[in-house]
């Protein structure tokens, strides 16, 4: 599945000028700066959901889309940083800055395992360890009660005061998702992430010319959750609550669908996917109950005409349009 | 005119106009309709249960006009999927976006906890007809969350313990789903049973949606108990009664169960095999009650099955919650006098049969019926009393704040006593 998927996104970036794509960072800070002065307060905290999960969505990215390695235990990764968070401040009575520290690094050591076990494999191998492990965490989250809450979950202990309301808590998340953002995006495109997209074009090339790969991949996989574990956090300072569910298999699931909907390997992508995902979410339940089935729907039909996401789809387009155009101006 | 007089008009005329523009302005804000926001989950793993609780809160909308306290009520319908995320999701967009006045509803306890932790920060009054985790009317009560209808999970598996005893059991075996409402049902059972001189010889827990009983069967029948408790729900329900009678225990060993073992939801798609299970609860739908079979007959007209717990304490929670704001005229923006007021109805004619009240922890207190399953006159199989506990309250006959001290039941503590 992983392989389709990533030659289906070959890369782009190079053929779109700097200027623009400075200009629509430039257009899409200020809209997101702006947002909470026109939303009402709901609205703001989908948008704030939004964001949370569109680091999620990148930090798979950066392995689907970049290392060739789709992977079903992200969510896994995800919500351990949130049960640190919670269980530190709700439980133990700690620190929260402490406990977001916590998380994040309970989050890299367990994509640091994670990668240790899976990253020898490829391929549906691959997305089925990835999987299995995930269920591990999931299924511990479950049964140890005395620790995890079981079913029932952990409830936290709420933000501090100056970002409780939701507009401040925005800003925060905002302020933390951009820098984020930016690493990521240096990162896919240091000459590591070089290496990362040969290793996913060709692994026995580049393994002949000399290239570590399982070390390139495990330095991948330990990154990618490393974001995933800034988004957990932040997730449990919005959600303010944590049960199996927040690392159960449909997240991991609904996450990567968010990266294949913006497009796998356009990093950016998972902004679009989160927020079409969430979106249709919010919009589409106001109307029917059977609101799973118009999701289901739409990802049918994004898979059938843009199967390299949406981004990928308007990437394609556009540079079509100027070759034609080019072509034109030649002639 | 001069311009003096010009003014003094002008003026005069602003005033009356503002004036007639405001007051009907006060007199529209008493009118606006009250905006009730129901959860239930419609999709996910107990959407059957989520429609019988939508049918039961509708039905007593629809039988009371949409209006309560002079004004009328608008319903918007959430689903929570049965997720505890979207649910919170959802709590989020009925307080925040819908401007609801008060939420309802959430049938699995993960959701209702979490959509508790969540009105806790904003006072939104929440009520829980079917959440019975034990802690929120207990060691972590939260004012405005209130079980209107709804009972905490160990409350009615201790008078059938004491039931028990009386009938002369002396050793008891219990299974259960492994998870806190399980784990809560069966620490009444047991507390209070080895409290009264019985023994537990045996527990056994297993994960949700087992579909093969027979290796807890084999190990029940070995341990030769007088009794088996099993506190089970939907779909686990069915299998393990049909299972207990296709492997030849049912007759040999009695069956008690907790509440939703033998509810309407399980055994009216089962057979003779659910017939002579003893559970408790709060409601029976066989009890020879007036209000009870009028309300029976409205619903099984209606939907065409007799009631279900979900329906009906989401039938009787509305109604509790309407007569205390008819007591207050429907002034539900002063949440404070309407929590209060929620707190200090007593409901005497609702389908349940007995008058209900609340405990000084938002918790009711009820008469509890010891229930057999048997057959009625139309060849289907209802819950009928065989006994009445009257005003069993959450803390049974322990001093509640001596009982607070114990810790909340799990699958480590289950309150038994040691011999």
């Amino acid at each position: 599945m992983a392989t389709p998927i990533s030659q289906a996104a070959p890369s782009y970036e190079a053929r779109t000028r700097p200027s623009h794509v400075v200009g629509w960072i430039a257009l899409a800070a200020v809209a997101l700066i702006a947002l909470p002065l026109v939303l009402p307060s709901y609205q703001v905290s989908i948008t704030t959901q939004i964001l949370i999960f569109s680091v999620l969505a990148m930090s798979i990215d950066v392995l689907a889309g970049y290392g060739g390695r789709t992977t079903l235990g992200h969510g896994a990764i995800f919500g351990a940083s949130t049960y640190v968070v919670i269980y530190w401040t709700a439980v133990l009575g700690g620190g929260i800055w402490t406990g977001v520290a916590l998380g994040i690094l309970c989050a890299t050591l367990l994509a640091a395992v994670f990668a240790l076990l899976a990253i020898r494999t490829s391929g549906v191998y691959f997305l089925l360890l990835t999987l299995a492990l995930g269920m591990i965490v999931w299924g511990l989250c479950l049964r140890w009660t005395s620790v995890t809450g079981g079913e029932n979950g952990l409830r936290g202990i709420g933000r501090p005061e100056f970002i409780a309301d939701h507009i401040s808590f925005y800003y925060a998340v905002l302020l933390v998702v951009a820098p984020v953002t930016w690493a990521m995006w240096r990162f896919v495109h240091s000459p590591f992430g070089l290496t990362l997209r040969g290793i996913r074009d060709s692994e026995s090339r580049m393994r002949s010319l000399g290239y570590n790969v399982p070390l390139h991949l495990f330095i991948a996989f330990v990154a990618s959750g490393f974001f995933a574990g800034i988004a957990g956090a932040l997730y449990a300072l919005f959600n303010n609550f944590v049960s199996p569910s927040t690392v159960q298999l449909s997240q991991s699931v609904a996450a990567l669908l968010m990266a294949i909907t913006g497009g796998v390997g356009t990093l950016l992508g998972s902004f679009v996917g989160a927020t079409l995902i969430i979106a249709l979410e919010n919009v589409v339940s106001a109307f029917t109950a059977r609101w799973p089935t118009v999701l289901g729907v739409t990802f049918v039909l994004i898979m059938i005409f843009a199967p390299e996401g949406v981004v990928g789809r308007v990437r394609i387009l556009l540079s079509r349009r100027r070759k034609r155009q080019s072509s034109e101006s030649l002639n | 005119m001069d311009r003096r007089q010009f003014l003094k008009t002008t003026a005069l005329t602003l005033a009356t106009g503002a004036g007639t523009l405001a007051a009907p302005h006060i007199v529209r804000a008493q009118a606006a309709p009250i905006r009730i926001g129901l959860m239930a989950p419609q999709t996910g793993v107990v959407a059957a249960g989520g429609r019988e609780i939508i049918d039961g809160f509708t039905l007593f909308w629809e039988n009371a006009r949409n209006r309560v306290g002079d004004r009328s009520v608008e319903l918007i319908v959430e689903d929570d999927a049965s997720n505890p995320d979207t649910a919170l999701q959802k709590a989020r967009r009925l307080v925040e976006q819908a401007k609801v006045d008060f939420l309802f509803g959430n049938l699995l306890a993960n959701t209702g906890l979490a959509v508790a932790n969540y009105v806790k920060g904003n006072g939104t009054p929440y009520f829980i007809p079917v959440i019975a985790a034990d802690d929120l009317t207990q060691r972590s009560r939260i004012k405005n969350v209130i079980r209107a209808g709804g009972y905490s999970a160990s409350q009615f598996s201790r008078p059938l313990a004491d039931w028990a005893l009386k009938q002369g059991y002396k050793k008891i075996a219990t299974i259960s789903q492994d998870y806190t409402f399980g784990h809560e049902q069966c620490g009444g059972f047991a507390q209070t049973f080895t409290e009264g001189g019985g023994t537990i010889v045996g527990q056994f827990w297993h994960p949700l949606n087992t579909s093969d009983f027979s290796p807890y069967l084999g190990q029940i029948s070995g341990l030769k108990p007088d009794a088996v408790f099993a506190m089970e729900t939907g779909a686990d329900s069915s299998r393990l009664i049909q299972q207990y009678a296709s492997f030849g225990l049912k007759g040999q060993i009695p069956m008690l169960g907790a509440q939703n073992a033998t509810d309407q939801s399980v055994i009216r798609t089962l057979g003779p095999e659910c017939e002579g299970i003893v559970t408790s609860a709060h409601f029976a739908e066989g009890a020879d009650l007036p209000a009870t079979q009028a309300f029976v007959k409205t619903y099984s007209g209606k939907f065409s099955k007799i009631p279900s717990l979900y329906a009906f304490s989401h039938y009787v929670g509305a109604m509790w919650v309407a007569k205390a704001i008819n007591g207050i005229g429907g002034k539900v923006e002063d949440r404070n006098l309407f929590l209060d007021t929620v707190l200090k109805t007593d409901l005497p004619d609702s389908p349940l049969g007995k008058p209900v009240r609340f405990d000084d922890y938002g918790n009711p207190i009820y008469d509890v019926f010891i229930r057999k399953v048997v057959k009625n006159k139309d060849g289907k199989f209802w819950n009928l009393p065989i006994e009445t506990y009257p005003q069993v309250s959450q803390f049974w006959k322990y001093d509640p704040e001596t009982y607070l001290k114990q810790p909340p039941y799990s699958r480590d503590f289950q309150g038994i006593k040691k011999a």
